[in-house]
């Protein structure tokens, strides 16, 4: 590999570069284009160089965007809480259900222990649509139509079996000896959970709930399905305002940004446990 | 110490609690997702039904007319055909793509960390947000890419609002979105390959093409059937990127099975068609998960056995 010549290592930076601008370009674009009015937005050919403003964002944060034709407003705000709430609750609902199921796995072979496993991850690749359209009807006559606690338990669907899998692969790297020996001082069982197990597993456990974060927070199809314009969360909302108000390129640039980047900033920070979580304990990065 | 005076030195009390806890740990993750499995079965009810939410007093029991009528009609077999043709397309270009990156990366080194770690942002980015995100940037008034095609010659480039190039358009976005998600798992099993058959054949002299398809790609073979697996999984039952973009369209162009199904039931209303759609959507993806688990079983084994 040190032998590499000129030529390669040319062809080898202009790949790369294509690459980075390929994969970078459109986040790039908004980004930009969420700090021009719809004035520069629409000038032909589209311009590289412009007087930001923030015009955009203050409209979203406020709510209120005054035109021409009068003031519009913008329910924003609230999707992106939405999105806020249900992938935070869903997540501690997910961490508190299936990180004891997890060690559950992890250390006891009990019967039916595989195939209960296996059925969670199954739930990964089902097709969402088979459960969420019966689903529909039992929502409407269950009361849980259009309601947090429903959404929140059927996010369960992304988040449960992916904390399961890894924290999972977590608790099995703790050689067991470690709670044999605690426990033979005579702690019980909850005590060794709590004080060796939860801790050696902690950043596991963490990269496993940031990670069904961003799942949570990218889902579209559950909500768009379930829930209405006040429960929706960004991803649904974004597509509702950009039918709703047509031509405010400007504000639904700003809305694509201020949604996208929660996701963003938590996958740099976890980026390490990316790998593992994408294949959910299969490889490790 | 043995696993059998590990046995005999635990507390007393123990070995009662330790039949009864692991089901009391997994129960409530359990009863979470039976209270979801039931809509399954409900689903396969339905696809035996002649169910319309439109007429429910006409909602009975038809057997298999659902599915037999699959077979005569040509919208059904636009969905089978687009959604594999998506399918296919997307998981074998980005594979290729994804694999051509990983080995530009290979190399530890600062900047290629920091691009690998670039180009992660697409993959985190919600796939309905990336599909808003192309649609303004190929918007036929101001978008971007619209320009640049007509710079190229390509006047009138109608991207997804044109039936000829609507396929064409989705999966762009999903090769956007998911091209970073096969690279990053190809380079960590590149960078986790041995390193001496490398080593030995740079002594040797063997030509790169050689080491290329003889060595790499055989090591790299399980980590590149679990990545291709994985996509195809999501790929056949693509919703958000389609959605987003085009709603299935124009016309029924990308009836893809979710979009298709999802349109049965709130448009038409016709419950039954759509159960009926999802459960054969279902069994393709039934099919594929049981290759794809013994495969990330395996990789699975392999990764904890080297921590």
């Amino acid at each position: 590999m040190e032998h590499t010549s000129l030529l390669e290592r040319v062809l080898r930076g202009i790949a790369l570069t294509l690459v980075v601008i390929f994969f970078m370009f459109p986040i790039v674009w908004i980004f930009m284009m969420s700090f021009q009015t719809n004035e520069t937005i629409l000038r032909i050919p589209p311009q590289l160089v412009f007087k930001p403003t923030l015009a955009n964002y203050t409209a979203l944060i406020t709510g209120k965007l005054t035109t021409a034709a009068g003031t519009l407003d913008i329910a924003f705000m609230r999707n992106l809480w939405n999105s806020v709430f249900l992938s935070v609750t869903s997540v501690a609902v997910a961490l508190l259900l299936g990180v004891p199921a997890a060690y559950a796995f992890a250390r006891h072979k009990f019967r039916g222990s595989e195939d209960i496993a296996f059925t969670l991850l199954s739930f990964r690749f089902a097709p969402a649509l088979l459960v969420l359209l019966p689903l529909t009807l039992y929502f409407q006559k269950l009361g849980l139509a259009n309601t947090y606690i429903g959404l929140i338990w059927v996010y369960q669907l992304i988040c449960l079996p992916l904390i399961l899998w890894i924290v999972r692969g977590y608790f099995e790297d703790i050689p067991a000896d470690i709670e044999y020996a605690y426990r033979i001082a005579g702690h019980s069982w909850f005590a060794t959970f709590r004080k060796i197990a939860l801790p050696l597993a902690g950043p596991g456990i963490a990269a496993a709930g940031l990670l069904a974060f961003i799942f949570a927070w990218n889902n579209f199809v559950f909500a768009l399905v379930l829930a209405s314009a006040d429960k929706q969360p960004v991803t649904v909302g974004a597509l509702a305002f950009i039918t709703s108000s047509g031509i405010q390129y400007g504000q639904i640039s700003a809305a694509i940004v201020l949604s996208i980047t929660p996701t963003l900033a938590l996958a740099l920070y976890a980026q390490r446990y990316l790998v593992e979580g994408l294949s959910l304990g299969a490889v490790k990065g | 110490m043995t696993a059998a005076t590990m046995q005999r030195n635990r507390p007393s009390g123990f070995r009662i609690s330790k039949r009864v806890l692991p089901y009391v740990l997994s129960l409530p993750a359990l009863l979470v997702c039976i209270g979801i499995l039931i809509p399954f079965f409900t689903s396969v009810v339905y696809s035996f039904q002649r169910y319309r939410l439109s007429q429910p007093w006409a909602r009975q029991f038809n057997w298999g007319d659902n599915y037999i009528s699959f077979f005569t009609d040509p919208r059904f077999w636009n969905t089978l055909e687009v959604s594999l043709l998506y399918a296919g397309i997307t998981v074998l270009l980005e594979l290729l793509l994804g694999l051509g990156i990983a080995m530009l990366l290979q190399k530890r080194s600062t900047l290629n960390n920091f691009i690998s770690i670039m180009l992660l942002m697409p993959l985190m980015t919600a796939p309905a947000l990336a599909a808003l995100m192309w649609k303004l940037m190929t918007n036929p008034g101001f978008g971007v890419l619209s320009y640049l095609a007509s710079l190229i010659g390509l006047q009138d480039f109608r991207w997804a609002s044109s039936p000829s190039t609507a396929l064409f358009t989705v999966v762009l976005v999903d090769i956007w979105v998911y091209t970073p998600f096969i690279m990053i798992l190809l380079l960590a099993g590149l960078r986790s390959l041995p390193t001496q058959p490398f080593e030995a054949a740079a002594l040797d002299g063997v030509p790169r093409s050689f080491v290329f398809f003889r060595i790499t790609l055989p090591m790299l073979t399980p980590y590149i059937l679990t990545a291709t697996l994985f996509r195809l999984l999501d790929s056949i039952q693509q919703f958000d990127i389609i959605y987003a973009m085009t709603q299935g369209g124009p016309g029924d162009t990308l009836t893809v099975f979710q979009v298709e199904a999802y349109l049965n039931f709130f448009q038409s209303t016709n419950v039954g068609r759509s159960a009926a759609l999802m459960i054969i959507l279902w069994a393709i993806t039934y099919f594929l998960s049981n290759i794809f688990i013994k495969n990330w079983l395996r990789l699975r084994e392999r990764a904890r056995g080297q921590a």
